[in-house]
């Protein structure tokens, strides 16, 4: 799905909604916003002075996501590993795990994700400022992994929209820096407008 | 008197708490987790607090519940072993050898020498992996980053030698009912007498960090106490159960594998406080060290590694290719598993973190009827509000960081 397709704001009754039943979907895709996204884009990239600027702060940001530390379950180690003495993930600019969601741009679902938790990571990801990404790192966060049972979200997708899929159980700590690698790419070349109208973006 | 330690100085001179000086007698609920940097996963805790200090610690848990005592119900015995990798994924080889031995021990099997050395040599070295953790998270949450680099640096060197003998990092999935996946690498056994070689000089390292720093020892000593008496009602296990003064220890007590024919020494300390249970763990590891040095020595050069019963463990491919009968074992046990008579049986092993053990109840057949699991850490934390009874609020995190919980071994 193109980055453009995802509304990320979350729904207008997102607390009572999803925290309700974490596995009804969040409408992914706002219909409104795209269309005037549309209208708008002709003009966008009329001048070259904003589309370098453009440019330039998507540059910015693919070079210092801060993920927020989230968690989980065994891949957590592997993603502690990442940042770890070996493989350092410092290198990417990535490498200042936030506590708080509200300080960090990405979120790594590191490990299967249950029904109890399921409201706690939509929540941590709705206070996280946009622009925001995520990756769901590991067969569990991507599609339920082993872990096909009553109590287990098969996939962190069903709650939240995922960027970047990271396959391995767990992935290796050079899958995840290529899973990173990827969603800086797509940070790169993504339309991120600066200028935005009031209430968008 | 310059080198003494402050606390030793003053004890109390950094732990004076606000409602010291501005008392105000009101009573606050404190929810800490299920996303806290120090929670180690996702604990939830709900603290009753008293200005700094806490009165009341209540631990809330199924945030990372995934049924595996249930999807063993309707698995072979074979296809439960790589989720008992994802319980406590610290130390993945320790919890396969606890499930393989209870199986065994309900088929009435015995492996080969080889093997029972080979499985000893690698539960040691899952014990290091897991302490390493240990320490390096637990410093960490104190706010020494230093250590943690340190202790993956020693972790990714046993990742490595996990990962040359079973293709994984850490989800191993190592063990069979029988025996091992396959032997072990040329050379293999060289890499490991080289790793515990090098291990007690970076193992020096940490301590020279830890142990006489002040500001470590101002956060962890006499912070979380608990009595020997405390500890054994509440059941605590492994070096915390050990930091009270209890000397308990599975591996000598009920030996299995080749426990009984090494020669080591079980650290108890007495003061039941998360300093004395931060250097048990430090001693452990020493400890193992010792033992997988003594079971090198001592293993079997050749000699088979799977035990030769086809309705367990696959017979060796050669036979297969060459033998009808060989091939239908092959095939049945690959696509029916493995048949166990009726009958229970639980066993005990020292994991890292204490007590772990699988108890099985069958029916006679090709799955468990039912699966308990008994995990170090989900007894462990029951203690996790009596230590905390008193202490300050920052202690809290220093006192989870000391009992070592791993949430997929709590919640299963």
């Amino acid at each position: 799905m193109d980055i453009r397709d995802l509304d990320r704001r979350p729904p207008e009754d997102a607390g009572g909604l999803v925290l309700a039943d974490p596995l009804k979907r969040p409408p992914l895709i706002n219909r409104e916003a795209l269309a005037l996204q549309d209208k708008l884009r002709p003009l966008e990239y009329d001048n070259q002075l904003v589309k370098t600027l453009d440019e330039v702060v998507a540059w910015c940001r693919k070079n210092s996501i801060w993920p927020v530390m989230l968690g989980l379950a065994c891949c957590a180690i592997e993603m502690m590993g990442t940042a770890a003495s070996r493989f350092d993930l410092s290198r990417f600019g990535m490498e200042v795990f936030r506590p708080s969601p509200r300080q960090a741009d990405l979120m790594i679902v590191a490990g299967w994700v249950n029904k109890k938790m399921a409201p706690v990571v939509r929540r941590i990801y709705d206070q996280m400022t946009e622009p925001k990404w995520v990756i769901a790192m590991g067969a569990c966060a991507s599609c339920g992994g082993m872990h096909n049972v009553y109590s287990v979200l098969q996939g962190v997708d069903q709650i939240i929209p995922v960027d970047v899929y990271v396959p391995g159980c767990p992935p290796r700590p050079e899958a995840l820096i290529y899973g990173i690698l990827q969603l800086q790419k797509k940070v790169q070349h993504s339309p991120q407008r600066i200028i935005t109208p009031r209430g968008e973006g | 008197m310059a080198n003494t330690p402050i606390v030793e100085r003053n004890p109390h001179a950094l732990r004076r708490t606000v409602e010291q000086d501005f008392p105000t007698g009101e009573i606050m609920t404190l929810n800490m987790g299920p996303q806290h940097p120090s929670t180690h996963g996702v604990l939830r805790l709900v603290l009753q607090l008293e200005g700094e200090t806490v009165l009341d610690l209540k631990p809330i848990i199924g945030y990372l519940h995934s049924g595996k005592e249930k999807l063993a119900e309707n698995k072979t015995y074979h296809m439960f072993i790589p989720y008992t990798d994802r319980l406590d994924y610290l130390s993945p080889m320790a919890n396969n050898t606890a499930f393989v031995l209870s199986v065994e021990r309900l088929l009435g099997i015995e492996v080969t020498e080889r093997c029972k050395y080979l499985r000893t040599i690698l539960c040691e070295l899952a014990r290091i992996s897991s302490h390493l953790l240990c320490i390096g998270t637990h410093v960490m949450e104190l706010g020494a980053m230093t250590v943690f680099l340190y202790t993956f640096r020693e972790r990714e060197a046993l990742y490595d030698l996990f990962e040359e003998i079973c293709g994984a990092r850490f989800t191993v999935s190592y063990m069979r009912v029988g025996g091992v996946a396959r032997d072990y690498p040329d050379g293999w056994l060289d890499r490991v007498r080289k790793f515990i070689d090098e291990f007690p000089k970076k193992w020096q390292d940490y301590y020279d960090l830890t142990v006489n720093n002040d500001i470590y020892i101002m956060r962890t000593r006499g912070v979380g106490t608990i009595s020997r008496e405390e500890a054994i009602s509440y059941c605590l296990t492994g070096p915390s159960l050990r930091a009270s003064g209890v000397d308990y220890d599975i591996r000598k007590k009920e030996p299995y594998l080749v426990y009984d024919r090494v020669d080591f020494n079980v650290p108890v300390r007495h003061e039941g406080d998360c300093y004395a249970r931060f250097l048990n763990r430090l001693d452990e590891m020493l400890e193992s060290v010792k033992i997988i040095r003594q079971c090198l020595d001592q293993m079997p050069k050749d000699g088979p590694i799977n035990i030769d019963n086809p309705k367990v463990i696959y017979p060796p491919r050669s036979r297969v290719k060459a033998s009808m009968e060989d091939l239908i074992h092959h095939f049945l046990l690959a696509s029916e598993g493995i048949y166990v008579p009726e009958g229970e049986a639980y066993h005990p092993i020292e994991a890292s973190k204490g007590e772990l053990g699988f108890y099985i109840h069958s029916r006679g057949g090709y799955e468990p009827n039912r699966l308990k699991i008994r995990s170090p850490s989900f007894v462990n934390l029951q203690s996790l509000g009596h230590m905390s009874k008193g202490a300050l609020m920052a202690d809290v995190v220093a006192i989870i960081g000391s009992i070592d919980l791993v949430l997929g071994e709590i919640d299963r």
